[in-house]
Parts: structure tokens; sequence; C-alpha cells
């Protein structure tokens, strides 16, 4: 299978760095965009998260409708996120302190991480520690 | 619309952000989400045996190259495009003062977090807090604003917009209920 060569793998450097390059230009990595949009004070974020989502939804509809398959030959398929309601609200609302406290979501972490934006490297390393006490905990929380 | 001393306006911003979802499809058949990068990142550095740190380069290999792709893509920016400053409206900058930040045109609030100048233990402790409730928060919801909020709601998925929901009424908590009085604590000492 194509997938399993390294080089199919490292050909998501290139929509990495467009990601990259997007989250800056965009300012959606901004702390201060970030309170615009937790203030309900411009329009800007919620015009770009609702038109990423229509975007995102009319593709998955196209590429449904059409049958595409991707470049590695196989069928596409998109499989839906398990509903565990108790842990999407719980962990939602947790990352939503995090959110609104140090401006950025995990892209955004990166991409200041390499727009030189010094703090970001302890917010990482932060999140690093978040994700291993999660797993350390994993079993012990509800769901 | 002038894209190198701009912004990008939101309608260019937003639907450019929902093309990464068919563009990780048709490449390799990969659904769009970065915080489980962390946890591969994790699991590359441990390789558990098993469990939740196991390393599978197969199907997780892919996001620890995007996750390289974007931290190139920002310095190739840094070096290519000047940065222009982030201009916010009124209203927040008034809010913001009202707290004691100033929106200098600054990615971030430099008197929060800290920078080039140095950083003080709180700026420090505040950054690692605030970066461990993302990584514990995105993990145990099973994915964060670009895994549910775009590519989960674009499925139309119940577990994505719940755990959207729960962004926000956590971030509206903070910013409303928690910022008037942790601010000006971690501000003044």
């Amino acid at each position: 299978m194509a997938n399993s060569k390294w080089y199919s793998s490292a050909s998501f450097v290139l929509p990495g760095m467009l990601f990259g390059a997007i989250l800056l230009r965009s300012e959606v990595l901004s702390w201060f965009r970030i309170q615009e949009m937790f203030r309900f004070q411009s329009f800007r974020m919620y015009g770009i998260m609702g038109s990423a989502v229509a975007v995102a939804a009319l593709s998955l509809w196209i590429i449904r409708k059409l049958g595409l398959k991707s470049a590695n030959g196989t069928p596409i398929v998109v499989k839906p996120s398990p509903l565990k309601w108790k842990s999407n609200l719980t962990g939602g609302l947790i990352f939503g302190f995090g959110w609104a406290l140090v401006g950025a979501c995990p892209g955004p972490i990166l991409a200041l991480m390499g727009y030189f934006q010094w703090p970001f490297f302890f917010v990482f390393a932060g999140a690093i520690l978040g994700v291993m006490l999660y797993g350390w905990l994993k079993d012990r929380l509800p769901e | 619309m002038d894209l190198i001393h701009e912004a990008l306006p939101w309608y260019v911003a937003g639907p450019l952000i929902g093309l990464m979802v068919p563009l990780l499809l048709l490449l390799g058949n990969r659904q769009f989400g970065i915080s489980a990068s962390f946890q591969d990142l994790c699991a590359w550095c441990v390789r558990q045996p098993q469990g939740y740190f196991k390393w599978d380069p197969e199907a997780n290999g892919w996001r620890l190259w995007l996750v390289l792709g974007m931290i190139i893509g920002a310095i190739a920016l840094y070096f290519v495009v000047p940065a222009t400053p982030i201009a916010i409206s009124s209203a927040t900058q008034t809010d913001l003062l009202d707290l004691g930040i100033a929106a200098d045109g600054n990615i971030y609030p430099k008197e929060l977090l800290g920078g080039e100048e140095g950083f003080t233990w709180i700026q420090i402790t505040t950054a690692l807090l605030g970066g461990l409730l993302v990584g514990f928060g995105t993990r145990y919801a099973g994915g964060c604003t670009s895994g549910h909020s775009i590519m989960g709601l674009a499925q139309f998925s119940p577990a994505s917009l719940i755990a959207t929901i729960g962004f926000f009424v956590g971030g509206l908590l903070m910013t409303h209920f928690i910022f008037p009085h942790l601010i000006p604590a971690l501000l003044h000492g």
C-alpha cells in the first residue's frame, strides 16, 4: 500500500506549510482576535469559522457525490468522531478556559513557535504535559 | 486587497482553512485535525508498546510531517513577509485596557505572557497552565478547533457540536467571569 512509504507521509509537509501561513496571515492565532470573538465585538472570527465549515462541508459533499479517490488510490472514507458527550463537553470546557487564557489552540501554538513568539514554547511545553497527564488519568475519568 | 501588508479578509481566510479538509483527504485520505499531533509527538518520544502513547507511523506519521510543515511555513513567513500590526476593534481595546492590557499591535499581550525582554515566573506559569488546559482539554474532548469545530461540524457530527459548545462556553466563562479577577492579579502579583 502506497501509504506505508515514508514519502507519502512526508508529502504532508506542503499542506502544513500552507496551513501555518494561513493561520498567521488570517490572525486567528492572535490572543487579541480571540478576545474580540469572546466579547462579541467583531464579526471576523465568526466569519472565518463559518465560511471554513461551509467550504469544508461543501467539499465533503462534492467528494461523496463524485466518489473521488485519494492520491494513493484508496476511496475517500470520512469517519465521524464517536459521541461521548461527557468527555466532549468537559474536555471542551477545559480547552475553552485555556484557549481564552493564552489565546491559542493547538495549530496556532505550533505556528506561533515557528514565528519566534517565545512564550508559546512554554505554552507548548504545558500542552505536552497536559496530554501526558490525560494519558495517565484517562481510565479514571468519566467516559 | 493587499495580501502582503494586510491580514487576509475573513472571506478569504475562512475558505482557505476549509479547503484544508479536501486537500488532506485527496492527498492521502487523512482527516484534518491538529490536537492529535500532540499525542503523536508524545507517542513518537516514549514509544509505548501498547496503550495511549503507542507509536503507529502508518496511522499517525503524516501528522508529524504536517506539524513540521506548519513550523517551516511560519519560519518562512517570518523572514519573507513583514509583520502587520494586529488592529482590533476599539470596544475590545477599551475593555482590555480596563484589565491592564494594551492592544499595541503585537500578536499576544506581552504584559501577560512575557517576551523578548524576558519572563517573570508568573508569566511562565500562566503560559504553562494555559498550555496544560489546552493539551488536556483537547485530548479529553477528542479534538480541537480544527478537528471538531471545522472537520467535525462539516460532517454534522453531534460529538463535534457538543465539543464546540464546550470550547465556546469555556472561553466565555474565562473571558467574562474569570479574567476580571485573574488578569489584574497576574499583572500586579
